[in-house]
């Protein structure tokens, strides 16, 4: 029993619930939807990109990034809190001879507070179900053709745990400044699902 | 029982009439240990009122061709101390 989500019941029993904490004045009018949208302004995939362009210009970050990850994006005043709890990082790094590339097969996990809400596709039945089974091919169909040599390394977010991609820095990049490296980094780069 | 990383498991072929976070995809495969990722509660427990102390969580890497009989990717997945067995 660990498939079958789907929203619209739940989306539901929430604003059932929002209505009845209102109505009983456990919560002002309105103070939910100001909490959600400042969890969101500060929920971008310019987080993510931040923390990549240090990984690429900080050997000692990287290093640390991806040994724990928490502790190292604390040194760029970022975290994955504003959630119910603080959720669990791992950081994951390309290199010339492996990819990776993330997906919830349960759900749709994804480190929201990095990356900000994840987009449609990765929540849905095809990617989930097709990119643990055949992911050159669904690469490709985002367009990221990798040679074949190239060993492809799919993270599963099932558990507690959320991930991230550092993608591979592009050449001729050496002369950017850590924020124009940090602009290069899309938010599929960082999911795996683009090259940058 | 704990596991060390770079030791061989196998996901246990169950399929429970409860929640469970143990994908189907992965049951009865074997795969790796690559890396410790802390104690969480078992999903299988929260989700039936259970309470029971966090369980350590393993980063498990398996190949295709075992999970699904082709291919020449890997997947890792993140597997509870419970859904693990020695090979």
């Amino acid at each position: 029993m660990s498939g079958d989500h789907s929203d619209a019941p739940i989306a539901a029993r929430v604003r059932r619930m929002e209505h009845l904490l209102e109505q009983r004045g456990l919560v002002e009018p309105g103070v939910l939807d100001e909490t959600l949208a400042a969890f969101l302004n500060r929920a971008t995939p310019m987080n993510g990109a931040r923390i990549v362009a240090r990984a690429w210009t900080d050997p000692v970050f990287r290093e640390r990034l991806l040994v724990d990850a928490q502790a190292a994006i604390a040194g760029l005043e970022l975290s994955m809190g504003g959630g119910l709890r603080v959720q669990d990082l791992q950081v994951v790094a390309n290199s010339e001879d492996e990819h990776n590339v993330v997906v919830c097969t349960l759900c749709s996990c994804y480190p929201l507070a990095l990356l900000g809400p994840s987009p449609t596709w990765y929540k849905s039945e095809a990617y989930r179900s097709r990119v643990v089974r055949e992911p050159r091919e669904v690469l490709r169909e985002f367009g990221v053709d990798l040679r074949p040599e190239v060993g492809i390394e799919v993270w599963d977010a099932n558990s507690e745990i959320r991930y991230m991609v550092v993608p591979n820095r592009p050449p001729g990049t050496e002369n950017l400044t850590e924020e124009q490296l940090a602009a290069l980094v899309t938010r599929n780069g960082l999911i795996g699902t683009a090259l940058v | 029982m704990t596991f060390t990383t770079g030791e061989l498991v196998r996901a246990k072929s169950v399929d429970p009439p409860h929640h469970t976070r143990l994908p189907s995809y992965a049951r009865g495969a074997v795969g790796t240990i690559v890396r410790p990722q802390g104690a969480h509660l078992l999903p299988d427990d929260v989700a039936r009122g259970i309470s029971a102390p966090e369980e350590a969580v393993y980063a498990v890497r398996f190949t295709a061709r075992e999970l699904f009989g082709t291919g020449d990717h890997t997947v890792t997945l993140s597997l509870w101390e419970s859904y693990l067995e020695k090979p």
